[in-house]
């Protein structure tokens, strides 16, 4: 048994952002409104050196805690992605949140509390571990999403994220209580010993789609989507890119660690609960996005789906199907930010566009957020040579090795689906004619990461994919027990 | 000398050359303050063509100087890393693509003077749009890896659905209650399409690349699957390819999207895109599935035979000028289909033929409606007549490219479509017969064409007067024409060139029309002992 405190370098990025955090409370206070700025920056700069925190994966034993944490590649990728994207968004939020006079300093604080919450959820081996993540993250958006609190849909959005949150959370315990009682055990490698054995109590089957179903809810698959629409639509647009972005990424590791880690026995009870929310999702979000009006709502219904093909590498349950998962949601935040950050650039004088027409015959006007924009829904379609397509690439060959010839083929007709509505958008932008002129002052941070996010999902298929694919493959491997 | 030449990469440049042209367009835009002026259009066609011009002039110099048409395998081949794992970018061509690079080198510069006067609104997006089409289409035929080729394959829709999408013709329609502009829902008719059947091959290329471990396709094409899969396999692929075609019944996105787009996109679509399916054919499904070709090849057959007889009456009864020389396209592409699933040499090479063919006669005539269309703002047959009188020059070259398509033995439509049908006689004398058939009703529309719009007494008594070729249109028609004739009357070269590789391909299916003869025996042998 070794100390505890000895364990300490496992959590130094979240003991970091932590003290940064309760800093960033006491100065707000003391800070004047227009000195947030340098705040926001100040925050930036910490979950950047969180990322430097972030240990590498150690030569002996990799958890730490008591079982409670692991510091293995996948915790380490996934960290330094939450991170990354965390520090992005909070850094495009700025100049929305100065024009609505939004602009307080319990944000950034909220980011980085969130953010220490999502670090656990992809670094915890322990149901106890993983519920704190999952909760100090959530209660963190819950309250982002109701930040605009004179707007009565941003907060009728924080109340329905709320209530539905606390539901699934309910789930989540419900489930953990289950699986402990059967297993005896809040370890996944106590639990996954349990499982593996001829006869395996049929409540921890039980605990298991509770906890499925929790986790689901967190990375808005279908059928526990519905909070989704409404909660993009009705929070100010830089929270919805963060929720739309560094959650979903955090939910979807943890969702991986737990099938893989805690439950490989039993695989073939929750491949087909994966297999069919994975259907449900692809289908629901290509589905419905078609009819969207508002650009945030259609980016709702688009993660919905995405989600969809990200699980369709989970419902494989192999190293390459983890592997799929991390490249897929990676690039997915690569254009998630990028689609967010031309979503805020659509500001007129009178106040901010959301609706899809707006974006009319922007070729003409603005033929550079034009272009941003229409690579990225490209991308977001799954067209190559746009990086997006490599994300597709990959989840279904790791279907296709795992013999889910059945899940590809409806991801492939889904996927047709949803181009249809990604060229909608493209057809607004090229071939309606103009409206009036977006205001053209923007921030540069703004227009940085929309352009940064489109050269990226371009150039992506020379230089990112290769290397992408090998990190992701060998996060995935740290999953799985040496061979 | 020859070791200069073997350090440069060749295919590489032939196909990012026009990237670059388009980036420098993009760039002159970029300077000039992002607006799309008078100064900015200019310089933005000047651009087009000589970087179109160059990549032609490159692919002759490659073509005639560094390509050995006598050797057997890929040359020019170039390979770096790519993706990992037996994915890795590498391109090299052999006696198959050699030429329908040169095709796209030639149609290319064509395809911009084509719409040099003709496209007035944003011509920098035009050109930048075409140049990146030039590209993706380049890269389609020399890629050797499946992965490569698939992506250059996808990525040629994005630039089209813009070309119909924008610079179509005007007009709206109705569907689902919403009034929708006619170039639009073409537009986005060619993209779906195409996207559900490449989406299918691309699960088919994730199963390869597991079986065999890389997506190579000079390795592919030695590998040897097993029957079963190869059926699963070849009707993914043919999903994609038959669109691309595009075959009966899949190819009614192929009207709405020639009727919609520009002249320079009709000619590209027709002269280039429709090749791109039966290059596919020619380069994975028959080699590297033959148990399944010759399995599938009856149900080819049926297809080709409907296209060809079905589509030529469809054409027959058409209003619109580009409409009938749409589903003519569709006719003239089942004689393709029908070739290549012969098996034979003749067949083979008949269909390779006949699609280089159709690359010059089909993108001739679409640059003819184009030039009737931009004189009178109609694509109507009804509208025209009498124009034999005004139009004296474009009346021969217009007769000229009827003949050629008909198939006139002395142009280059005949040699395709005897090689094919002496290929289909030796396997199937029905289908022989019924391709006969279609070559008949391709006379008729194509006579009917001729005669309604040249000779027929003008609707109006007094016709506005039609100005004749002028020297940009005379010089475009006439490189075709001289194609169209040199290979029509000098076809043995080029033969020679697709020979070479076709034969093993030939080979290859006549071994699996034995395998799959002999099983048959067995079976009936077994059979027989049964009893």
């Amino acid at each position: 048994m070794t100390q505890p405190l000895s364990d300490i370098h496992i959590l130094a990025p979240e003991l970091f952002l932590a003290i940064a955090a309760m800093a960033a409370l006491l100065v707000g206070v003391f800070l004047k409104e227009d000195r947030t700025k340098e705040l926001t920056w100040a925050g930036a700069v910490c979950l950047v050196l969180a990322c430097a925190l972030v240990p590498r994966p150690p030569e002996g034993p990799l958890s730490g805690f008591g079982g409670a944490f692991s510091a293995d590649t996948f915790s380490q990728f996934g960290r330094i992605a939450v991170f990354l994207t965390a520090s992005v968004a909070l850094l495009v939020s700025q100049a929305f949140f100065r024009l609505e006079k939004l602009l307080r300093p319990e944000y950034i604080v909220l980011v980085l509390l969130s953010s220490i919450g999502m670090a656990l959820m992809v670094t915890a081996t322990d149901l106890i571990s993983v519920y704190l993540g999952v909760e100090l993250q959530s209660l963190c958006v819950y309250i982002m999403a109701t930040l605009n609190r004179d707007s009565r849909r941003s907060t009728e959005a924080g109340l329905k994220y709320f209530v539905l949150g606390a539901l699934s959370s309910g789930f989540l315990l419900y489930g953990a209580s289950l699986i402990y009682g059967f297993t005896g055990s809040t370890q996944f490698a106590d639990i996954a010993s349990v499982g593996a054995s001829e006869t395996s109590p049929v409540g921890l089957t039980f605990g298991l789609v509770f906890f499925i179903s929790a986790l689901a809810f967190k990375v808005s698959a279908a059928p526990f989507h519905m909070w989704t629409p409404d909660v993009y639509e009705g929070s100010p647009t830089p929270v919805t890119a963060f929720l739309a972005a560094a959650p979903k990424l955090a939910g979807m590791f943890l969702f991986g660690r737990v099938l893989v880690q805690a439950f490989p026995g039993l695989i073939d009870d929750w491949q087909p609960v994966l297999w069919m929310i994975a259907a449900a999702s692809m289908a629901i979000g290509s589905l419905s996005a078609i009819v969207q009006t508002n650009i945030k709502r259609l980016m709702a219904y688009s993660s919905i789906g995405h989600m969809g093909y990200a699980l369709i590498g989970l419902t494989a349950g192999t190293e390459a199907g983890v592997s799929g998962m991390i490249s897929y949601m990676t690039i997915y935040v690569v254009m998630t930010l990028g689609v967010f950050a031309c979503i805020l650039t659509m500001r007129r004088a009178e106040g901010m566009a959301e609706n899809i027409s707006d974006l009319s015959g922007l070729a003409q006007t603005r033929p550079g957020l034009a272009v941003m924009f229409s690579a990225l829904f490209l991308s977001l379609a799954g067209i190559p040579p746009l990086l997006g397509f490599f994300a597709k690439f990959y989840v279904f060959l790791a279907a296709v090795d795992a013999g889910l010839l059945v899940l590809a083929i409806v991801g492939v007709v889904t996927s047709v689906i949803s181009t249809f509505y990604y060229l909608s958008v493209i057809r607004t932008i090229w071939m309606a004619e103009p409206t009036s002129e977006f205001v053209r002052e923007q921030n540069p941070f703004v227009q940085l990461t929309a352009s940064g996010s489109t050269f990226a999902v371009v150039a992506g298929i020379i230089v990112l994919v290769g290397p992408l694919a090998g990190i992701a493959a060998l996060a995935a491997r740290s999953l799985f027990p040496a061979l | 000398m020859v070791e200069m030449h073997a350090s440069v990469p060749w295919l590489s440049l032939i196909t990012f050359l026009p990237l670059v042209g388009a980036l420098m367009i993009v760039l002159r835009r970029a300077i000039a303050g992002g607006e799309d002026d008078e100064a900015v259009a200019i310089s933005a066609r000047q651009v087009a063509l000589l970087t179109s011009t160059f990549v032609l002039v490159i692919t002759t110099f490659v073509y005639f100087s560094l390509f050995d048409s006598t050797q057997l395998g890929f040359q020019l081949v170039e390979t770096s890393g790519w993706l990992g794992l037996g994915i890795g970018y590498k391109l090299g061509v052999d006696g198959i693509s050699v030429l329908f690079v040169f095709l796209t080198a030639f149609i290319m510069p064509i395809c911009i003077l084509a719409s040099w006067t003709s496209i007035t609104s944003r011509v920098a997006d035009f050109m930048v749009a075409f140049l990146v089409l030039e590209t993706a289409i380049m890269g389609v035929f020399t890629a050797l890896d499946l992965v490569l080729f698939y992506v250059y394959f996808e990525a040629s829709l994005i630039p089209m659905f813009l070309i119909i999408g924008i610079w179509g013709s005007p007009g709206t329609r109705e569907i689902f209650g919403r009034t929708v502009s006619n170039r639009v829902y073409a537009a986005f008719k060619f993209f779906l399409y195409t996207l559900l059947g490449s989406l299918l091959m691309l699960i088919a290329i994730l199963a390869m690349y597991l079986e065999v471990g890389t997506t190579d396709i000079p390795t592919l094409l030695t590998h040897e699957f097993a029957p079963e899969m190869q059926r699963w396999l070849w009707l993914a692929f043919f999903a994609s390819f038959a669109v691309k075609m595009p075959m009966w019944p899949v190819h009614t996105w192929l009207p709405d999207a020639h009727v919609q787009a520009p002249t320079g996109g009709s000619i590209v679509l027709a002269a280039i895109l429709l090749k791109m399916g039966g290059y596919g054919l020619i380069r994975f499904s028959l080699p590297m599935f033959p148990d399944a070709s010759v399995a599938f090849a009856p149900l080819v057959f049926a297809l080709s035979v409907i296209a060809i007889v079905y589509t030529s009456l469809v054409a027959f009864a058409q209003e619109d000028m580009k409409k009938l020389i749409a589903y003519s396209s569709v006719a003239h592409m089942g004689f393709v289909t029908m070739g290549l699933f012969t098996g034979t040499q003749q067949g083979i090479d008949g269909a390779l033929f006949q699609m280089l063919s159709h690359g010059f006669i089909s993108g001739a005539l679409f640059l003819c409606v184009g030039i009737l269309y931009e004189r009178r703002h109609t694509r109507d047959i009804a509208a025209y007549g009498g124009l034999v009188k005004q139009m004296k020059m474009f009346a021969f070259f217009f007769l000229f490219f009827s003949m050629a398509n008909v198939g006139l033995p002395g142009l280059s439509g005949f040699i395709g479509e005897i090689l094919t049908m002496i290929g289909a006689f030796q396997v199937n004398t029905w289908v022989a017969a019924l391709a006969a058939l279609g070559m008949i009703l391709s006379a008729a529309y194509g006579l009917r064409l001729y005669r309604e719009v040249m000779y027929d007494p003008p609707r109006d008594e007094k016709p506005e007067p039609m100005a004749d070729l002028n020297r940009r249109e005379l010089g475009l028609i006439t490189a075709l024409a001289a194609m169209t004739l040199y290979l029509g009357v000098n076809p043995s070269p080029t033969l020679g060139v697709f020979a070479v590789p076709t034969e093993p391909i030939s080979e290859a299916f006549a071994e699996a029309t034995e395998r799959r003869d002999g099983v048959d025996e067995t079976h009936v042998a077994q059979g027989g002992a049964d009893h």
